[in-house]
C-alpha cells in the first residue's frame, strides 16, 4: 500500500467510522476528526520529506485495477506537481478540522463531511487516473454544498446553496465532458494519465488538432468555473460568505486548485497545440480576475466577502503562471497553488474566529480589535500583508516567479502591466482598508468582552498555516526543487523545440532573497 | 420445440396460480405470509439462474424462434427477479391499506413479472404484443386497486385509456410491418428489413411500434400518463411500474431496433436523439414545481427514460461496431433499480395517508427514523447521479458512450450537453427532497417509525445495491457487456 493511499484513506475511513458512533458522544467524534486528519498530516510531512526531487516518472505509485474493460484503475502517485499540493491539503484538512469547534449542531454530520471532503480532495490530488481523480473530486465536493445548507450562516445561505451547487455542478459536468472526450479520443483506451501520455507520445501524433480545438475548451471553463475563473467566480465570495468557516477553508484552499492542478496536468501535455492558442483568453480572463475582481473586492464591507473577492483575484496570477507556458512561469503557478491555500484558509479560519466571537464581519461595525484579540488580530494582519504579496511570505515568492514567467514571452508582456499593478496597488488598497477598518482604530463598546484565542489548540491551526506561508516563503526552494524537474517534461511537451527563454531558467531557480 | 428454456417462466406462472389458491386455505389476518412466501419462492428462482439451474443456464431458440433465451435475455429476467422481489416487500409493508383482495394483488405482481421475463425473451412481433398486453393489463388492474381511493381509480382509468390507445398503434404497426414484409419473427425480419427500409407502409409500421414502446418507457412525446398514473396508484405498483415496467419497454425497444431493423434504426439517428433530449428536459423542468413525492418521481422517472434514450441513440449510431450503449442502458438500468425501490419503500413506510403524499410530509424524518431519512437522501444522490452511488457510473457509461460518436454526428454532442444540463437541473429538485428531511422548520408529526424486520432487509439491500454498483462496477458490467452483445451481432 502507498503511503498516498493513506494519507486519503485515513480520514475517509474515519467518516465511516464516525457513522458508528452515536450522536451524543462528542469528545469521541471530535478526538476521531482530529486523530485522522492528523494523521493524514503525519504522513503528508513524511511523505514530502521523503521525496526525492528530480527522479524521473511518479514515487509512492499504486495501481490497483478496477474496470478493466473500460481502463479504469485505482491509480496513485507523485511528482513534483502534485507533492506540495498534497501536503497543503492535508495541513489544510488538519486546521480545518481544528476550527470545527465553532460547529455546535449535528457535529457527528459535519464531522462526516469534513472529513469525507479532506479524504476525497487528497485522493484526487494524488490520483494519475482521470475517472479517479473526477470520481474523488466530486466526492469532496458534495459535501461543500451540504455543509453550506445545513450549518452555513447569514440571511442568503439557502440562495448561496443552490448557486453555489447548480454553478460548480455544471462546471464539474462540463470537466467530465472534456475528460471522457479525452478518453476517447487519445484511443489509448485507457483512463491512466500515464499510459494516455506514454500513447500519446510514442506514435509521435498528438491528439488532431481539431480534436484538441474542442476539448481544451471543454477543459478551461469547466476547471475555470470550479477555480472561479473571471467571468464564472459570482459564485465563489457569496458562497464562501455563507459557508461555515471549516468549509470555506477547506474549499477555498483546497479543492479549487483542483481545477487548476487539472489544467496543468491534464489539459496542457495533452492538448498543447489548443493550448497555445488559447494563450491569450487565459491571459486577458486573468487579468478580469485581479483587476475587475480585485476593485470588486476593494468596494465591500463585509470582512468575509471581502477575503472571498480576493482569494478570487488571487487565482487570477495561477492563470497566468499556466498561461505563460513556460517553465518559471508555470513553477511559479503551481508554487501560489500551495501558498494561496495556506494563505486562503488562514483568512477564512480567521475571519470565522472573528465572526463566532462578534457575531458580525460588517466592517463598519467592527474595529480596534487588535486590542482585544492580540493573537487573532495579528495573524489576522500578516494574512493580509501575505495577500497583498509582502516578502518572506509564500505568496510573494510564487507571484514574483509568475511574473517573470509572463514577463520573458514578449506576446504577454501587456497583460503583466495591469498584473503586476492590480498585485501591488488594489491588493494592497484592499487589505490595508481591512486591517484599518477591523483591526486598528478605536474599539467600539461592544466588542469589550471579546476574548482572544488563548488556549493552544485554538491557536493551533492558525500557527501551523502562519509557519507553512513563511517556511515556504523563507525557504521557497523546498519546493521549486521539486517542482521544477516536472514541470520540464510538460513544458517539452508543449514546445518539442525549446524556445530562447527557457534554457536560462533551468539552471537559476528564482529564489528571492530573504 | 424446446420448453425446458421456459422452465423460469412457467415455474412463476405456476407461483401466482399457487398464491391465488392459497388464498382460500388462509386466515384474512396471516395473508401477509403469502408476500414472504412468494419473495422465498422467487428468491430461489433468482438463485438458480445463477447457479446455472433451470433455463438461466441454457442458451436457444423455441417456438419456432418465438422465444429467445440469450444473455440478454438472461439479464433482464434476473434484473425482473429482483424487481419484483422488492415490489413483494413493498406490498407486504403496504398491504394494511389494501381493503380487499391482497393475496390477488400478489398473485397479480406475479402475474406481472411473467409478463416481462416473456418479453425478455420476446423475438418475434406477436409475442412481444402478447408479453406486453400481459404487463399491461395486470397493471390496470393493480393500478385501481385501492377501489376506496378516487386517485387510484382515477389512475386506473386514465392507464386504461392511454394504455389501450397504445396497444391499438402497436397491432396496428405489426399488421403494416406483417403486410409489407410477410414476417414477423425478429431475425427474419433482420434479413429482409434493409430492402424495404424506404417503404413508406413499413417505415410506419415500425414507427407506431416504437410509439407503443415509447408510452411504456414514458418517452416524450407518450409520457403524459405517467405523473398522474404514478401519484395515483399504491405506492407498490408504482415502484413495479417505475422499474419493471420501463425494463419491459427497454429491452422490446433494444430487441425491435437492433435485433430485427438495425437497417431503420441507423436512419433515426436524428429522432432518437431529439426524443431523447426532449424527453429529459421535459421530465426535469416539470419536476421542478412538483410538491407531491409521487408525481416528483414520476417526471424524474421520464427524465430518466431520457437517460437512457441516450444509449439507445448511441446504439443506433454504431450498432455495428459498439454496443457501448447497450452495456450503459443495462447498467443504467442496474442501478435505478435498486435506487428507485429504495425511495419507494421508504414512501410506502412513511406516507400512510394515500392522499396526501406531498414532499413536506418528509419533514422530521431524520428523527422519526435516521435509517430511512438516510435511504432516501442516498437514493436521491444516486437519481441526481453523485458518486460513489449507482447513479454516477450509470450516467458515466451512458455519456460516454454518446460523446464517443460525437465526431461523426454533432448532434451528439448537443445530446450529451442536454444530458448535462439536465442533471444539473435534476439536483434542484432532488436536492429539495433531501432539504425537506433534514432542515425543514416545522414537523407536525414526530412519532418514530417502527420498520419490520422484512422492510429492513429491503432497505439494506437496496442500499447495498447502489453502494457495490457505485463502487464495485466490475460485475455487473461485464455481464452488461455480455449482454449487450446479442445486439450487435
Amino acid at each position: 500500500m502507498s503511503i498516498l493511499t493513506y494519507i486519503s484513506g485515513w480520514p475517509l475511513l474515519a467518516a465511516l467510522l464516525l457513522v458508528f458512533v452515536p450522536a451524543n458522544y462528542r469528545v469521541i467524534i471530535r478526538f476521531v476528526a482530529l486523530a485522522a486528519t492528523f494523521l493524514s498530516m503525519a504522513l503528508a510531512v513524511d511523505m514530502f520529506c521523503l521525496f526525492r526531487p528530480g527522479t524521473s516518472g511518479f514515487q509512492f505509485e499504486q495501481q490497483i485495477p478496477w474496470v478493466d474493460s473500460l481502463g479504469i484503475s485505482y491509480h496513485v502517485g507523485v511528482d513534483g506537481l502534485n507533492v506540495g499540493l498534497i501536503l497543503m491539503g492535508a495541513i489544510v484538512g488538519f486546521a480545518a478540522a481544528c476550527c470545527s469547534w465553532e460547529i455546535q449542531k449535528r457535529e457527528k454530520e459535519f464531522y462526516i463531511l469534513l472529513l469525507v471532503m479532506t479524504g476525497g480532495i487528497l485522493g484526487a490530488f494524488a490520483s494519475l487516473d482521470m475517472f479517479f481523480f473526477y470520481f474523488l473530486h466530486e466526492l469532496a465536493l458534495v459535501p461543500t454544498f451540504i455543509m453550506i445548507g445545513v450549518w452555513g450562516r447569514g440571511e442568503r445561505k439557502n440562495y448561496a446553496t443552490y448557486q453555489i451547487t447548480l454553478y460548480l455542478s455544471i462546471g464539474a459536468l462540463i470537466a467530465l465532458v472534456g475528460l471522457i472526450a479525452l478518453y476517447l479520443q487519445s484511443g489509448a483506451n485507457s483512463f491512466d494519465l500515464p499510459v494516455i501520455i506514454k500513447h500519446v507520445q510514442a506514435d509521435h501524433h498528438p491528439l488532431a488538432v481539431k480534436a484538441q480545438d474542442f476539448i481544451f475548451p471543454l477543459l478551461l471553463f469547466g476547471f475555470g468555473i470550479l477555480v472561479s475563473l473571471w467571468p464564472f467566480h459570482s459564485w465563489a465570495p457569496l458562497g464562501y460568505g455563507s459557508a461555515p468557516s471549516p468549509t470555506a477553508m477547506l474549499h477555498a484552499g483546497v479543492l479549487k486548485k483542483f481545477g487548476l492542478y487539472g489544467l496543468i496536468r491534464i489539459a496542457l501535455p495533452l492538448l498543447p497545440d489548443a493550448a497555445k492558442s488559447w494563450v491569450m483568453v487565459i491571459a486577458w480572463l486573468a487579468i478580469g480576475n485581479i483587476v475587475y475582481v480585485g476593485f470588486v473586492a476593494m468596494r465591500q464591507r463585509n470582512l468575509n466577502l471581502l477575503i472571498g473577492n480576493s482569494s478570487v483575484a488571487h487565482m487570477g496570477f495561477i492563470f497566468l503562471g499556466i498561461a505563460s507556458l513556460n517553465l518559471i512561469g508555470i513553477t511559479g503557478a503551481v508554487f501560489i497553488m500551495i501558498a494561496h491555500g495556506f494563505l486562503a484558509a488562514l483568512t477564512f479560519g480567521l475571519s470565522g474566529y472573528i465572526f463566532h466571537k462578534a457575531g458580525t464581519l460588517e466592517m463598519h461595525e467592527l474595529g480596534g480589535l487588535c486590542r482585544r484579540l492580540p493573537f487573532i488580530g495579528t495573524a489576522l494582519l500578516m494574512a493580509a500583508m501575505a495577500g497583498c504579496g509582502l516578502p518572506g511570505f509564500a505568496n510573494f515568492v510564487g507571484e514574483a516567479t509568475v511574473f517573470f514567467g509572463i514577463w520573458s514571452e514578449p506576446a504577454l508582456r501587456v497583460v503583466t502591466v495591469p498584473a503586476v499593478w492590480g498585485a501591488l496597488v488594489i491588493g494592497a488598497v484592499y487589505m490595508t482598508r481591512a486591517v484599518r477598518n477591523a483591526l486598528h482604530g478605536p474599539l467600539p463598546k461592544q466588542w469589550n468582552e471579546l476574548a482572544d484565542a488563548s488556549h493552544l489548540w485554538r491557536q493551533l491551526p492558525y500557527a501551523l498555516l502562519l509557519a507553512s506561508l513563511l517556511v515556504f516563503g523563507c525557504f521557497p526552494k523546498l519546493l521549486t526543487d521539486k517542482i521544477q524537474p516536472d514541470v520540464k517534461p510538460i513544458i517539452s511537451m508543449i514546445a518539442p523545440t525549446p524556445a530562447g527563454v527557457m534554457p536560462v531558467a533551468l539552471n537559476s531557480p528564482p529564489a528571492p532573497s530573504n | 420445440m424446446n420448453a425446458s428454456l421456459m422452465s423460469l417462466e412457467i415455474s412463476v406462472l405456476g407461483l401466482g396460480l399457487v398464491l391465488m389458491l392459497a388464498d382460500l386455505f388462509m386466515a384474512a389476518d396471516r395473508r401477509q405470509f403469502l408476500a414472504y412466501a412468494a419473495i422465498a419462492a422467487l428468491g430461489a428462482l433468482l438463485l438458480a439462474s445463477f447457479s446455472g439451474f433451470g433455463s438461466c443456464g441454457l442458451t436457444g431458440t423455441a417456438f419456432h424462434g418465438m422465444f429467445v433465451e440469450d444473455a440478454l435475455a438472461v439479464f433482464f429476467k434476473r434484473f425482473f427477479l429482483i424487481a419484483a422481489i422488492l415490489v413483494l416487500f413493498i406490498s407486504a409493508e403496504f398491504s394494511d391499506r389494501i381493503s380487499a383482495g391482497i393475496s390477488e394483488y400478489y398473485s397479480l405482481v406475479v402475474f406481472a413479472l411473467a409478463g416481462m421475463l416473456f418479453a425478455a425473451s420476446a423475438n418475434n412481433f406477436t409475442m412481444l404484443f402478447v408479453s406486453i398486453e400481459l404487463i399491461t393489463i395486470t397493471f390496470y388492474v393493480l393500478t385501481s386497486f385501492q377501489r376506496n381511493q378516487l386517485a387510484s381509480l382515477e389512475a386506473g382509468v386514465k392507464y386504461l385509456i392511454l394504455g389501450a390507445l397504445s396497444s391499438a398503434f402497436m397491432v396496428f404497426g405489426i399488421a403494416l410491418i406483417w403486410g409489407t414484409t410477410g414476417k414477423l419473427n425478429f431475425n427474419e425480419l433482420a434479413a429482409v428489413a434493409a430492402q424495404h427500409a424506404d417503404q413508406k407502409i413499413f417505415l410506419l409500421g415500425v414507427l407506431l411500434v416504437v410509439v407503443g414502446l415509447g408510452f411504456k418507457i414514458a418517452a416524450f412525446p407518450f409520457q403524459i400518463w405517467a405523473p398522474d398514473v404514478y401519484q395515483g396508484a399504491p405506492t407498490p405498483t408504482t415502484a413495479f411500474l417505475a422499474v419493471g415496467s420501463k425494463a419491459a419497454g427497454f429491452v422490446l425497444l433494444l430487441r425491435v431496433l437492433f435485433v430485427a431493423l438495425p437497417a431503420v434504426a441507423l436512419h433515426w439517428v436524428n429522432l432518437l436523439i431529439t426524443i431523447s433530449a426532449i424527453t429529459i428536459l421535459y421530465g426535469n423542468l416539470c419536476a421542478i414545481p412538483q410538491r407531491n413525492l409521487k408525481r416528483l418521481l414520476g417526471y424524474s422517472s421520464i427524465s430518466h427514460a431520457g437517460y437512457l434514450l441516450l444509449g439507445v441513440a448511441a446504439l443506433a449510431g454504431t450498432i455495428h461496431d459498439s454496443t457501448a450503449g447497450g452495456a450503459a442502458i443495462l447498467y443504467y438500468l442496474a442501478g435505478y433499480l435498486f435506487t428507485v425501490l429504495a425511495a419507494f419503500a421508504v414512501i410506502a413506510l412513511v406516507v400512510r395517508q394515500t392522499n396526501t403524499g406531498d414532499v413536506s410530509d418528509l419533514a422530521g424524518l431524520n428523527q422519526r427514523s435516521p435509517l430511512l431519512a438516510a435511504t432516501m437522501t442516498i437514493a436521491m444522490a444516486s437519481l441526481a447521479g453523485l458518486p460513489p452511488l449507482a447513479g454516477f457510473f450509470g450516467k458515466f457509461l451512458l455519456l460516454k458512450s454518446v460523446i464517443e460518436l460525437g465526431p461523426v454526428n454533432p448532434g451528439y454532442y448537443c445530446l450529451a450537453f442536454t444530458a448535462l444540463a439536465g442533471v444539473v437541473i435534476s439536483l434542484y429538485y432532488y436536492f429539495g427532497v433531501i432539504r425537506a428531511i433534514y432542515f425543514s422548520r416545522e414537523a407536525a408529526d414526530l412519532s418514530p417509525i417502527g420498520i419490520s424486520g422484512p422492510a429492513k432487509l429491503c432497505l439494506w439491500i437496496c442500499l447495498a445495491g447502489i453502494f457495490w454498483l457505485g463502487i464495485f462496477p466490475n460485475t455487473v458490467l461485464n455481464l452488461a457487456v455480455e449482454a449487450a452483445k446479442v445486439l450487435g451481432s
